[in-house]
Parts: C-alpha cells; sequence; structure tokens
C-alpha cells in the first residue's frame, strides 16, 4: 500500500540523527571545514550513533533486525543536513561493511563485520574513483592480476577518505576486465597512501590519493571469492546514499535561504514578499520533495528486492542537478552575503557542486 | 512504512483501464483532433457503466457515514480502519486514459470536477439530489464554472452574483463564465449540472464567494460560445451565461452566511476543492507524459538507438541524456503527485503537496512532450504521429485548475507562512 511515512522505529532513528546534525554538527561544521579536520573524538561521537552497526545483522553482531536501505537514505539526508565532510567521514566505514555484508563470503563476513559493530570508531574505507576525467567505475585502470596464492594490484586512486588512518581498505581494480573488489589491509606492502587532497568543499573530510605498487594480497582478500562482486548493485546503493546526501545539503541551503528571505528587508519589506525571491524558494522545496521521493522510491526496491539500477541512477541524474540549482539559489537569495565565508550558505554550494565527482563515495 | 507498492485491486484496474486506453481511445485519438467538436460516443457509452458503477460506490459510501453519524449519539467508535484508495484509483484510471487521449478522457461523463465539489463539501441531501444521477439512465456530466471574462487565477475577483430572493426563497444568478470543460455536455446535451461560483456580497470580497449548483435546462442558463482550442479538442470548452437564473436556496454548497470582511473561511472552503482536483490533473498531465516517453523511446529503440542506464555521464549522448531528463522529471513529478494523492485518501491537509505536485507535473509534461517533438525530428512535427498533439494536449495542464504561477504562488506563501498581502 502506498504510503510516505517512514516506521515509528525509523522516525525515532531520525529524529536521533536529527538531533546530532542540529546540536552536535552544526556548531563545530564550519570550524572543521576551515580546519581541514574532523577530530577523533568527534567522529568516536558520531560512531556513537551507531548508524553503521543499524545496517549490519544480529548474526555479525550488529542490531540490524531487518537491513534497510530506505533507513540507510533517511539518516544519510540527516547527516548530510547537519554537515556534509562529517557525514562522508561517518559513513565512510560502510564502504567498507557494506560491500562485504552483501557480497563477501561467508569467512569475509565473519572475520570483518563485527569489527564494525564495537564501541570504537571502525576507520575503514573504499578506494574506487582514479584520476581521470573520464572515470568509469565499470572500466577501472588499476589491475588485480592472479599470480599464485596471491593477487597483485597495481594502479592509482584518488578520493579515498581516510586513507592515511584506515585499517581495512576495499580497493576496486579490474580483473580481466571487470571491476572486483579486494580487501586489503593498512599498511601492506605497495599499498602507498599519497597526499592529503584538497578539493573545492568537503574541506574537513581527509582524502587521499592512493597508490598501488605491485600490492599482493591473499587470494581469498578478494570480496566475494571466486564469484566477485556485484558491481551494479553496490553502484545502486551508492547512488542512493549520495543522493540522499544531495537531498539533505539542498534541504540545508533552502531552509537557510528562505529564513533569512523573510528577515531581510529591501523596499520597506521581506524580500521574500517579491515573486522573484518566493518563487525560487518555491521551486527549490518541489525540487527537493521530489528528489527526495525519487531517493526513496529507488531505496525502497531494493528494500523489495526489485531491481533498482535506472531508479537510482535517475535519482542520483536528479538530485546531483538539483543540489546545484538549490545550492546556488541559495547563494543568490542571500545576494553578496551569500559570497562571504560568515554565511554556511557558499559552503554548501562548494559542498552541492561536487555530487556528480561522488560516484562510490558514501553507501547505505 | 515508506511504500510504493500498488494494492492489488488498484493494480488490476490500472491494467483494465490501460487496455481500454489502448483499445477504445487510441484508434479515434487523431480524428477527434481533426474533427473538433465531435464527441466520441462509443467510447463514452462504454464508460458510461463503470462509471455508474464507481459513483454508485461512493454514494453509497456517503450514505454509510451518514447514517452512521446520524445514528451515534456518542461519537463513534475509534476503530483502526484503513484509509481509502478511492483518489489512488482515480488518479491511475485517470492517468491511464490520459495516456489513451486526454481530450477524450475529459469527455468521459460522470461528476468529474463539479461532481467533486459536491463530494467534498455537499451534504448527503445534495449528495442523494445531485449525484444519484451519475448511478442511472442516459450518460450525464457535471462541470465547473469558475473562471470569468475579466478573471480567471484572480478568483477573488468574480464579477457574477447570487441575491437571494427571500419571497421564493430562490438564489438568482447573474453573470458570466468561460473556460467551462464539458460545459455543454453538463449543460445542454444532458441531464447534469454545472457548479457555478458567484458572490452573494460582493463588497465582502472573498468571503463572499460561494459556489451553487445549476442543473442542465434550467431558465437563465444558456451556452453562448463553444471554444476552438490548442489541444484536448475532443473536450467541449465553453461560455455560460446566467441571466436571472433562478434556482433553490439548497443549491449552494457550504455555509451560506457571509463571515465579516477580511475573514476568508468561506473562501478556503471552495478553494478546498482544488486541492482535491489538483492532483487529479497532475495524473492527467502525468498519462500523456509517459505515453510521450514511451513512444519516444519506441521510436528510437526501433531505430537501433538504446538508452544506456548507468553509465558515466561522460559517456552518455546528447540524446540519452535528454530522454533521461525527461524520464526524470516524470518520476519527479509522478511521485509528489501520488504523494498528495494518497494524502487525499488518509484524509490529511494537502494544499502545499496538492499544489506542489500540479506545479510540476504541468512544467514537467510542456517540457517532456517539447522535448519529445524535437527528439523526433520531422516525424515529431507531423500529423502522421500523435507527438505533435500530445504536445499541444499536455500544455493544458500548466494552464487550467491554477496556472503553474498561481501554484507556485500557493506554495510560495505555504512555505514562508505569508499571506496574500505578504506575498503578493
Amino acid at each position: 500500500m502506498i504510503s510516505f511515512e517512514p516506521t515509528e522505529e525509523q522516525q525515532m532513528l531520525i529524529g536521533a540523527v536529527r538531533r546530532f546534525a542540529d546540536k552536535e554538527i552544526r556548531p563545530v561544521y564550519r570550524d572543521f571545514e576551515e580546519e581541514g579536520e574532523i577530530p577523533h573524538s568527534f567522529a568516536q561521537k558520531g560512531w556513537e550513533l551507531g548508524l553503521t552497526a543499524a545496517g549490519i545483522p544480529e548474526e555479525y553482531e550488529g542490531f540490524a533486525e531487518e537491513r534497510s536501505v530506505v533507513t540507510g537514505a533517511l539518516y544519510a539526508e540527516e547527516l548530510a543536513w547537519g554537515d556534509l565532510a562529517i557525514a562522508m567521514h561517518l559513513l565512510a566505514p560502510g564502504l567498507f561493511a557494506y560491500p562485504v555484508l552483501l557480497c563477501g563470503t561467508t569467512e569475509q563476513k565473519e572475520s570483518y563485520l563485527p569489527h564494525f559493530c564495537e564501541d570504537e570508531f571502525k576507520s575503514a574505507t573504499a578506494a574506487l574513483i582514479e584520476p581521470t576525467i573520464r572515470f568509469d567505475p565499470a572500466a577501472l585502470k588499476t589491475t588485480a592480476v592472479l599470480d599464485g596464492d596471491e593477487y597483485v594490484l597495481n594502479g592509482n586512486k584518488m578520493y579515498v577518505p581516510l586513507a592515511a588512518t584506515a585499517d581495512l581498505i576495499l580497493v576496486y581494480a579490474a580483473e580481466d576486465g571487470a571491476t572486483q573488489g579486494f580487501l586489503v589491509k593498512g599498511g601492506t606492502q605497495g599499498l602507498e597512501v599519497g597526499d592529503r587532497e584538497k578539493h573545492m568543499g568537503i574541506k574537513a573530510l581527509a582524502t587521499y590519493e592512493l597508490s598501488l605498487n605491485n600490492c599482493r594480497i591473499p587470494r581469498a582478500g578478494k570480496l566475494g571469492g571466486e564469484s566477485g562482486c556485484d558491481l551494479g548493485q553496490l553502484m545502486t546503493l551508492s547512488r542512493i546514499a549520495t543522493s540522499a546526501m544531495a537531498v539533505g545539503v539542498a534541504r540545508a541551503s533552502y531552509e537557510y535561504a528562505l529564513a533569512y528571505a523573510k528577515e531581510r528587508e529591501a523596499f520597506g519589506e521581506p524580500i521574500a514578499s517579491r515573486q522573484a525571491v518566493a518563487f525560487m524558494l518555491a521551486d527549490m522545496a518541489v525540487d527537493i520533495d521530489a528528489a527526495r521521493l525519487m531517493v526513496w522510491e529507488a531505496a525502497w526496491r531494493v528494500d523489495q528486492g526489485k531491481d533498482a539500477a535506472k531508479e537510482a541512477y535517475l535519482a542520483k541524474m536528479f538530485a546531483d542537478e538539483v543540489v546545484l540549482r538549490v545550492t546556488d539559489g541559495g547563494v543568490q537569495v542571500l545576494g553578496g552575503y551569500g559570497y562571504i565565508r560568515e554565511f554556511p550558505v557558499e559552503l554548501w554550494l562548494r559542498n552541492g557542486r561536487g555530487f556528480a565527482a561522488f560516484d562510490g563515495l558514501a553507501m547505505v | 512504512m515508506i511504500d510504493f507498492e500498488l494494492p492489488d485491486q488498484i493494480k488490476q484496474q490500472y491494467a483494465m483501464f490501460r487496455q481500454v486506453a489502448q483499445a477504445s481511445m487510441r484508434p479515434i485519438s487523431r480524428d477527434l483532433d481533426e474533427n473538433e467538436h465531435e464527441k466520441p460516443w462509443d467510447f463514452i457509452n462504454q464508460m458510461w457503466p463503470v462509471i455508474q458503477m464507481q459513483e454508485g460506490h461512493e454514494l453509497k459510501r456517503a450514505e454509510k457515514k451518514a447514517a452512521a453519524i446520524a445514528a451515534a449519539e456518542k461519537p463513534a467508535k475509534p476503530r483502526k480502519k484503513r484509509p481509502s484508495t478511492a483518489t489512488l484509483l482515480m488518479a491511475h484510471m485517470i492517468e491511464a486514459m490520459s495516456w489513451g487521449d486526454a481530450g477524450i478522457y475529459l469527455c468521459i461523463p460522470g461528476g468529474q470536477l463539479g461532481g467533486e465539489a459536491i463530494k467534498a463539501v455537499g451534504t448527503i441531501e445534495q449528495k442523494r439530489r445531485f449525484l444519484k444521477r451519475f448511478t442511472e439512465g442516459e450518460p450525464k456530466w457535471a462541470a465547473m464554472a469558475i473562471t470569468e471574462p475579466c478573471c480567471g487565477s484572480d478568483t477573488a475577483n468574480i464579477q457574477a452574483t447570487a441575491r437571494l430572493d427571500e419571497e421564493t426563497n430562490e438564489w438568482v444568478l447573474n453573470g458570466e463564465k468561460i473556460f467551462v470543460t464539458s460545459g455543454l455536455m453538463a449543460t445542454q446535451e444532458s441531464d447534469g449540472f454545472v457548479v457555478v461560483w458567484a458572490s452573494v456580497d460582493r463588497s465582502a470580497r472573498r468571503a463572499g464567494i460561494k459556489s451553487f449548483v445549476v442543473e442542465a435546462g434550467t431558465p437563465g442558463m444558456k451556452v453562448t460560445k463553444t471554444e476552438e482550442k490548442l489541444g484536448i479538442r475532443a473536450s467541449d470548452t465553453v461560455s455560460l451565461l446566467f441571466e436571472e437564473c433562478r434556482i433553490p436556496y439548497d443549491n449552494i454548497l457550504g455555509n451560506p452566511e457571509v463571515k465579516k470582511e477580511g475573514t476568508t473561511k468561506g473562501f478556503k472552503g471552495v478553494m478546498k476543492t482544488f486541492d482535491a482536483s489538483r492532483p487529479l490533473v497532475a495524473a492527467s498531465a502525468m498519462g500523456i507524459a509517459r505515453a510521450t516517453i514511451e513512444f519516444v523511446k519506441e521510436m528510437l529503440e526501433k531505430d537501433g538507438v538504446e538508452i544506456r542506464y548507468g553509465l558515466p555521464r561522460h559517456q552518455l549522448t546528447g540524446l540519452e541524456r535528454d530522454v533521461m531528463e525527461m524520464e526524470a522529471q516524470y518520476k519527479a513529478a509522478w511521485l509528489l503527485t501520488l504523494r498528495a494523492v494518497s494524502m487525499l485518501d488518509e484524509r490529511r491537509p494537502n494544499a502545499i503537496e496538492s499544489s506542489m505536485c500540479k506545479a510540476k507535473a504541468g512544467m514537467a509534461v510542456t517540457l517532456i512532450t517539447q522535448k519529445a517533438v524535437e527528439i523526433l525530428g520531422p516525424l515529431g512535427y507531423s500529423r502522421k504521429c500523435l507527438v505533435e498533439k500530445w504536445m499541444r494536449d499536455a500544455k493544458i495542464n500548466d494552464l487550467f485548475e491554477g496556472t503553474g504561477q498561481i501554484n507556485t504562488l500557493i506554495v510560495a506563501r505555504r512555505i514562508l507562512g505569508f499571506s496574500r498581502r505578504e506575498l503578493k
């Protein structure tokens, strides 16, 4: 039966994440952005929300009675509303954990998943994106070649969150032309974490270049063993997560602009009393709601075991455009102030622009 | 729980409506576009029994509810009941029919918008008097007359008047209405009725505006013009003139009392019918949009062009981007529509969601159909295919039941919490 109401449990979870975003993230995110750093103690506080473990079933010591991608989309939006860099930092461990959960062998699940259900922030991540303007997750330049009982990985990656501190990195590489995942422990010989990257936005998120020079891992470290992984399904989950985040960022900017437009006066009345401004805000509201519903539908399809590839792809395409248009509108509504870093909307525009590049940078 | 699954019953009925659209609407679609003012009688007669059944169900439900209210001295036991799915079904029917042909869909007999107004605010006696006709006899229509030559979106400025003749206890209507959809069928070609907006006190502005039911054949009401249009040509759009047109006192919908100037409660009641009708207009728009997207993809496929989802964007062709953009806009508008519809079924206030989906759907279908004509090039522009017709049909959805701009304005006022004065 068609319904647009989250369950009670979901509402409780959203409530908790929203409070965290409002009370914990919002007071500090600008400082983190300027400092280019999310302190470990803060990540630990966020970890205690238990979001990653909420997606891991009880048999692996998580507390998901039933894993739900809809739930993931709901909290991803709330976290990203707080701050995108912090959201990506907190969800980075999921980039490793969820592919293992979805595609891993029993042995892989048993040996890795319980770590993500412990009290300490588990620094883990994935390396998918490569330094090329024509990046294609289905045609990676990084290679994996089987040599005896070991895989040998070679290639270059970028946008690897938390790479410098990660204990576990899921490296995607092409084996005979097909993209596969490889579970690499931090510090493995041949795995070289490069420079901390500098981006237009998400400055608080520590992302790195990564190079693999004859990096050898045991044969058993191939995600999913002999049968490998389903890249399409993983991309679908990533698209759902990043689209949900795009909605969160867009909503942040929209809400701020809305409040500002009601306060700021020009010609003796609030600027929101002019249709030129009011209509921008109305269009933002409509598109944000539409993007959210598209994300929900794709997520719901995954939960139902239906194919969601096309829905997730279109949702991302739509959300990518919405977040850019909305965050640009946010700056526009604030006028000159929108350009000043004392106000948050310029940060949201910088973050909003990134979504087209954020393939595989979050997962729920 | 967030859920996008249609109930099985609606799925089945939707499939049936889609068959009807394919078998009975598409074959006559072009003819009725080329021969404006002709009516699809075979189709009308085919649909009439279905409408009779639906209207019968709804009337029975209304009776039951009225009886329950009358019988209960104490408030009815709060029992958990499943939300209705009537609007959801209606939206799917309209979507399927509009996929067939949006103009012919508007020729379907029954209450349509006029009926919705009575269902929304009418008393049980009024429902009996006015809606029973849709459950028996020959096909009948109802229409809604709001717009006047001087005002469309600015409904508060309505000039038509209703004067109470206290001696005869009748309302006397005077004024001119234009753009009345199915007005000819409702007032001249069948024993239907038209719901007319008129002011009982022009000095009270909004608060003075009430709606009245005028039955076909009432002396003093006449059709003065049948419009020729850009699209939806199978559907008649007429002007109605009211000259000392007398109707019984009980034909007023809602509270006859005029609240003092400055309050708008009565007017808001009248506007409420839009909350119910706008998502249905959006559903019609979505039917045209789906027809267009399906046709474009089919034509491309025949030509060996496949739309490749999931690729990195740099690998997409411009054509693929266009088609995907059409699909994304379609999906966005359709999901907003479903949300507004399901809120109606859950009896939750949906004014903002209703205007949101209408604004989005009107815009989306306009863009989708115009892009389709472009993509299909010479064939898109040719009257050999229906795409050019769909583009003409589509445009009405961004105009009637509130233009896109009016709906955007409503959304803007709502999100800002601004009155009409604060945001003009």
